[in-house]
């Protein structure tokens, strides 16, 4: 009875395979390219339990003796804590301020009425997202270099010492926070003004009547609008909190060590494991570590998303 | 009642000079750049980037023309890059994302599975970057800027919810009017996509062009280098000047070569396309960008 059940099943997938084959093969590059760069690389932080050797590739390799003998230095480094700890704080940061701009943004252009001016804000806004992190990088030395940097002509015009930023350290989570806030509120409040454009006229109307103010009218009525979507959003990027954006810390940063006590991110330390330094072993240990890390977080945010709104996580 | 008026506009100035002030501060940099690249080099030396120079000059954009077979060349792998992979991306997540946006599909949803995992789970660098070079012999040649992007899965979800809108009963009586899958697919509901086609396109043109996380990893040679990591390498002047007939030249006939102002010029050259396009596609991205806020 089972086994005939089972048989059936297995009519039924052959069945539908041909029934619809052109539309499955359709299907089959996009799965293949995801195969090739999402789930090998899943199945390849093995290599963090292994003697990886290049010639024999990671299944290949021998397995490391004691199994935990890449991880051993891994915990033991200083360099790991500070990279984690800058990972998340530095994230913390962002998340928190970009959304703040992000959501004021879209609250205040929203109350804007003039079409003409409200492109002409959006585009501008917009404009930082369509660069480069290595052109944001030129830009940023442009302001913050010693002597030629503009921050240190206008800090002169007031008769204060330059300050060497490449330097100093304690500055950059605020200088790294005002870039990313630079570069992505125009984008980012592109999402809440799409949820703004959707609140019913009537309740503003009805609001203006009984004398509600301008700035009444956006922290009584827009602000709770976008709740929801500021939840779901903030939730998302806290599940990517252990992942720092190479491109702009490396951009930024580059090899300055001067500036890794507060720069250093997970992704920065374990790419100069692997490509400067060239200790495959520390590397991966590193790689696996936050890949563990950044999955249990992922899970937790998106039961969070889910019991806040039903559905509204990714899965 | 003159005083509610007043208070109203009060409010309302506020919220326009905000809002003004902001976009200005969004592209200040871009004139920093754009301005300290006609810096004279003595200027800068002496006082800084400008914004608005005093000497204006052009010596750096002549400095870098000398070399001009280098950012011709960085240019031309650029372009090729971002063509060829933003037209081979869109048509395989168009074409992976239609199977999963019909109902006579059977197993759609393992399909949305199995891309969606990829957006919430990643093996991390090290797994990847051996995977690409040792298994698929991704290292050093033009294949290795163009694969490793073909399929994003975000880019998937955002056609598919775009299909998903257009009425199904479309296709089903082409094909009771005797049109094949592959008609049906390139005639119809492409052709029915095209706001969200170009906007995904966008989008991963964006990302190409703008890209260097594939070529610092995998890609050594200086031939190979496009755009942005010219520009990377220029900045951190590691070949440029060193090496450079035109850095010889100007020192026998100037005395002084403008390494400060070469940085902002190569800038300006690495932006100027993005920034003449802009215009262009600003609207259909903030228009797509919608599309997929709509359900996200």
């Amino acid at each position: 009875m089972n086994a005939e059940r089972q048989r059936a099943k297995k009519k039924g997938i052959a069945f539908e395979l041909n029934k619809n084959a052109f539309l499955y093969l359709m299907a089959v590059p996009g799965l293949v390219v995801l195969f090739l760069f999402n789930y090998m690389p899943m199945a390849g932080v093995l290599i963090a339990f292994k003697n990886f050797d290049f010639s024999k590739g990671i299944f290949g390799s021998e397995w490391a003796r004691p199994i935990y003998n890449n991880f051993d230095f891994l915990f033991t480094s200083e360099q790991t804590f500070r990279a984690t700890r800058n990972t998340i704080l530095l994230n913390l940061l962002f998340i928190a301020c970009s959304t703040l701009v992000a959501v004021g943004l879209a609250l205040l252009l929203n109350e804007v009425r003039r079409k003409l001016f409200k492109k002409f804000v959006q585009s501008f806004t917009l404009l930082p997202f369509f660069v480069s992190w290595i052109v944001v990088s030129v830009f940023a030395y442009s302001i913050f270099a010693f002597d030629q940097g503009m921050l240190n002509q206008l800090l002169g015009w007031f008769g204060i010492s330059k300050v060497n930023w490449y330097n100093a350290p304690q500055a950059w989570p605020v200088i790294l926070t005002l870039i990313m806030v630079w570069k992505s509120a125009g984008y980012n409040s592109i999402l809440y003004i799409a949820t703004l454009s959707g609140v019913d006229t009537s309740y503003y109307e009805a609001a203006e009547i009984d004398g509600a103010t301008r700035f009444k009218q956006m922290l009584y009525i827009s602000l709770p609008m976008l709740k929801p979507t500021i939840i779901i959003l903030v939730l998302l990027a806290i599940g990517r909190i252990m992942n720092a954006d190479f491109g702009m810390f490396y951009g930024i940063i580059g090899d300055n060590p001067n500036l890794y006590a507060t720069t250093d991110v997970l992704d920065t330390f374990i790419f100069r494991n692997l490509r400067v330094i060239g200790d495959v072993g520390m590397a991966s240990a590193a790689s696996f570590y936050q890949s563990v890390i950044a999955f249990v977080i992922v899970l937790a945010c998106n039961r969070w998303a889910n019991k806040y709104q039903n559905g509204s996580g990714l899965f | 009642m003159t005083n509610k008026l007043g208070r109203l506009r009060l409010s309302d100035a506020l919220i326009y000079l905000s809002v003004f002030a902001f976009s200005i501060v969004c592209l200040l940099p871009f004139l920093m750049v754009i301005g300290g690249s006609f810096t004279d080099e003595l200027e800068i030396q002496a006082h800084g980037y400008q914004l608005f120079p005093s000497h204006f000059s052009t010596q750096a954009y002549h400095i870098l023309f000398i070399q001009w077979k280098v950012l011709v060349n960085g240019y031309k792998i650029s372009t090729i890059v971002t063509v060829v992979g933003t037209a081979a991306s869109v048509l395989i997540c168009a074409m992976l994302a239609y199977p999963m946006s019909l109902k006579r599909v059977k197993y759609r949803r393992f399909l949305s599975v199995y891309s969606m995992l990829t957006l919430l789970f990643s093996g991390g660098m090290v797994p990847w970057y051996i995977i690409c070079v040792n298994y698929l012999h991704l290292k050093d040649n033009l294949a290795a800027l163009i694969i490793p992007y073909l399929c994003s899965a975000f880019n998937v979800f955002l056609i598919r919810n775009y299909f998903e809108s257009l009425p199904e009963e479309l296709s089903e009586s082409a094909k009771i009017d005797g049109a094949g899958e592959a008609t049906i697919f390139f005639k119809i509901i492409m052709r029915l996509s095209t706001p969200v086609i170009a906007t995904v396109s966008l989008f991963i043109a964006l990302t190409y062009w703008n890209d260097w996380y594939l070529g610092v990893m995998l890609i050594d040679s200086s031939d190979l280098q496009p755009l942005q990591l010219l520009l990377r390498s220029i900045v951190s002047n590691i070949m440029f000047l060193k090496t450079s007939d035109a850095a010889a030249q100007m020192l026998s006939t100037k005395g002084l070569v403008p390494s400060e102002g070469i940085k902002l010029a190569t800038c300006v050259l690495t932006i100027g396309p993005i920034v003449f396009l802009y215009p262009f596609v600003q609207r259909f991205f903030i228009k797509g960008i919608m599309i997929g806020a709509v359900k996200g």
